[in-house]
This record gives C-alpha cells, structure tokens and sequence, in this order.
C-alpha cells in the first residue's frame, strides 16, 4: 500500500508525536507514505473566519502540489482540520466547476491546478476501512489488555462529510483498539467538541467543554484521540481544569497510532512517548 | 442577555439589506426556527443571541444585532447544527461568512480571535506553514496588554511542551510561499 502523505503544521511542532507515531506505525505495517513535497498551511479555521476564497485556495494549493507526485493516489491525513479543508476541496471539484474555476484562477498565480483527482482521506479513514482491525491484529506482540481506553473522535473527521463512520455514534475506533487488547470506556463524549480554538481565545468557554469531555472519561486509564488540537485540548490544560472545577479530572490523552504502535512492539520513543515516564512504563506491561 | 427595547416596526420592517448578509440569508432562508441548531451547539449556553435567535436576525435583515453578538464568534465549527438541521442547511458555512463580513468590516466579532487569526494567516503567509510556537508568541504579545494574566496561563502548557521536546525553536522546513495566493486574492477583492 502507498500513500501521499499531508502532515500539516501541527504535526512539525506541538503535534510531533503524532507525526511521529503515524511514520512509524505506518512503516511496521509496511505501508510507504509519500509526503507532499512543499506542501502548505490549509488554513486551519482561521482562513474560513476571514475570507472565503483564502479558505478554498489554501488547501488548494497542496492538493494541486500532490498531483504533481502522483494524481491516482489517496492522501493521508492525520489532522482532523486540515482533512476536512483538504475534503472540501475535493468535494467541490466533484461537484462545483464554477468554485473550481475560480480556485484555479488563484492557484495559477503559482503556476498550480488541481484537477480533482487525487483524494484526501483521514487516518482513521485508512486504518479502520484499509489496513483494518485484521491487519493490526496481525502484527500485534505486546497485547495492551488491562488497559481501558475512552476513543475520542471529536468533530471534523466525522462532521460534515459522512465518509467512515456513524457523525452521531462513531464506533470505528473500536475495533481497532479491540484488535491491540484494549478494553473500551463506553460512553457519550465520543463526537462531543473540544472547542477548538476558543481555547486560545475564550477559555472560559473552552474550560467548560473540556471538563465535560473529561469528565465523562472518569473510569478510563487513557483516552485516544486522532487530532493535534483536540490532543492539545484535552492533555494541555488538565490542572488549570481540574482546579477551575475542584476535580481532578487529570488523564493522560494519546493518539490511536501511539497505542496501536506499542501494542505492535514499536519502541515508546520512535512513537514520540517517553520512555522513562512512568505513564509509558504502565503501558507496556 | 440584554434584550433591546425594540419598537414592533423595527421587527416588521428589515433595515437597510446589507449585500454581503444577503449571501446568509440565501443560505438560511428556509429556516423553520425549530431551535435543533440551539439544542446541538456545544457552545450556546455562552452566547448572547443563540443560533435559532442569530438566524432570525439574519433574515429580518437586522445587522446591528447580528454583528453585536458574539455569538458567530463563538461558533467552533463542530458542524452539530449542519448535521442535524431538518432542512439541510449549510448553518456552519452561514456562520463562517458572518465571521468573514465581520472581519473585513472590521465591525463585531471578538477581539481575541481576530488577533488570533490575523496572527495565524501572517505566518502562513510568510513561510507557507505555520510555526505554533511563533504564532503563540505573536498573539500574546498583541493580547497581553489587554488581558495580562493571560500569558500565565499558557506558561504551563509551555513548559510542558519544552519538557517533552515537543517545541522547538528551529523553523521547520519551509513549504511553498503563499504570498502569491494571498496577492492574488487580495487583487480578486473588488467583485466579491
């Protein structure tokens, strides 16, 4: 299996675990990713908050990019945001030739063009519906059984476009984490939103969503997830929370190929976890 | 909530229809007030106007009420109101081109995510992909002097993200410069 690979900023910096574990999950699974040579910022949500054709032209932009590797290939995505800007685009060339006209007219100022050929898809996307929880049970030597995980989709890999999974009751996680020995948390924050941004810019608001979300993952050893920002989110302001709301609600947050990739026997360091802490150590027991 | 004394010809009567509203308006002009987007929206217990109250807005043309609120700003792009919608309305979309009107109006919307979008499309801009780290930089050292706590608060995360080698300083392998999308779009302006 090959791949285009589109990491997206998030993955260069406060996300490199997941770029990490991703890669090497991906190699022990002997799946070749090829990733998109200059690819750019696809705008994340603040291009659609300040102008619509700055929405459409920057993921545009690397998606005409990955044409030019490789037209008939399908993208992988591991950022939930930026899957679903690369996806409207997608979905617009499908459907909209006007729209897609007027992106091509931007992208030539770059001397680009996207055709509407070469499809982006999520990481989860590929994981549950390709390699499938066969393939992963295939390659697994440190079952991870005891360990009782909550998955966490949030929103965009789910919202608007039904491609994979259930938008209301997602369940693609499952097996998956099932296949690596895991036992599921059941329960209802699964799709909930994590806010997103207002976290840097409304954190009472923010505060509110993520303490429900972790609330609700009480029970659970670890809750997975499968973008940087609801990571971020989730893990990063765990003590401000807890004591916002005088509970603790502290639980350690990691992406699906981090867990998948020690339940296969890759090394807790080439999956961006570190191997002194003892969170990793109870792990891989 | 601060309800406005509203005379009853200020409801039956829309003011003056603002040309960019009426691209929103098109796109909820079926809408049956049925109050689903409300009830789905994670953040509508902090808004001033909810979505049901927003979209009525929209359609009786009633701009200062719509960029008064915050309630656009808060939308967080769940896609709960779009999914659940019984008329299929494209409401995050509708959402997005408020916060759009609002920006290049420079009317309404909310002071912290303006900087922190100006702040993001900047390093996007200059070096094809953004560097977190100095786009953080950059938004709190515009927010600080209207919020000061504010920077305490991240230094946390912060220093975390040092401890677990997630941040680095470098500047990460460049992508393609978008100054020739972005010019390119700002000479499209005028037939908007």
């Amino acid at each position: 299996m090959k791949y285009l690979y589109y990491p997206g900023c998030s993955l260069e910096s406060t996300a490199r675990e997941y770029d990490m574990a991703t890669r090497a999950m991906m190699h022990a699974l002997s799946v070749e990713l090829i990733e998109i040579p200059g690819w750019t910022c696809c705008g994340a949500t603040a291009a659609k908050a300040v102008d619509r054709r700055l929405a459409l032209a920057m993921p545009a932009v690397s998606l005409a990019l990955a044409e030019t590797v490789d037209s008939a290939a399908d993208i992988l995505v591991p950022c939930s945001a930026c899957y679903l800007n690369l996806k409207q685009v997608y979905q617009i060339a499908a459907a909209d030739p006007r729209t897609l006209a007027e992106i091509n007219e931007i992208l030539a100022a770059e001397s680009l063009h996207y055709s509407g050929k070469v499809r982006p898809r999520h990481i989860l996307d590929i994981l549950a519906k390709d390699i499938g929880p066969t393939g992963i049970l295939q390659q697994i030597t440190h079952s991870l059984s005891g360990l009782r995980v909550a998955p966490y989709y949030g929103c965009q890999c789910l919202r608007p476009y039904r491609v994979f999974d259930d938008p209301e009751a997602p369940t693609s996680m499952d097996a998956l984490l099932a296949a690596a020995g895991a036992n599921l948390h059941p329960w209802s924050m699964a799709a909930r939103c994590c806010s997103a941004s207002h976290m840097t810019t409304n954190p009472d608001v923010s505060k509110e969503l993520v303490f429900r979300i972790l609330k609700s993952a009480r029970g659970a050893d670890a809750i997975a997830t499968v973008c940087p920002m609801c990571q971020m989110n989730l893990e990063g302001h765990q003590g401000w929370i807890s004591s916002c709301y005088g509970e603790d609600v502290r639980i350690p947050v990691y992406y699906l190929p981090q867990l998948l990739g020690l339940a296969m026997g890759i090394p807790a360091r080439d999956l961006g976890l570190n191997a002194k802490s003892a969170r990793t150590a109870a792990l891989s027991d | 909530m601060n309800r406005k004394q509203q005379t009853p010809q200020a409801w039956i009567r829309p003011e003056q229809p603002d040309t960019a509203l009426e691209r929103v308006r098109e796109k909820v002009r079926t809408c049956i007030q049925c109050g689903t987007c409300t009830g789905s929206c994670p953040n509508a217990f902090a808004m001033d106007a909810t979505p049901r109250k927003l979209w009525r807005l929209v359609l009786m043309g009633q701009s200062r009420e719509i960029f008064e609120s915050r309630t656009f700003a808060l939308c967080s792009d769940c896609y709960c109101c779009t999914l659940r919608c019984p008329r299929g309305l494209a409401l995050t979309d509708a959402m997005a081109d408020l916060k759009q009107i609002a920006a290049a109006g420079k009317h309404g919307g909310d002071a912290a995510c303006t900087a922190f979008y100006s702040a993001f499309l900047q390093s996007a801009r200059r070096y094809g992909r953004v560097q977190e780290t100095r786009l953080m930089a950059r938004y709190l050292a515009v927010m600080t002097p209207r919020r000061p706590l504010m920077p305490f608060r991240f230094s946390g995360l912060g220093m975390q993200m040092i401890k677990k080698g997630k941040i680095s300083l470098r500047r990460p392998p460049a992508g393609r410069s978008l100054k020739g999308i972005f010019a390119r779009i700002e000479s499209m302006k005028d037939g908007q």
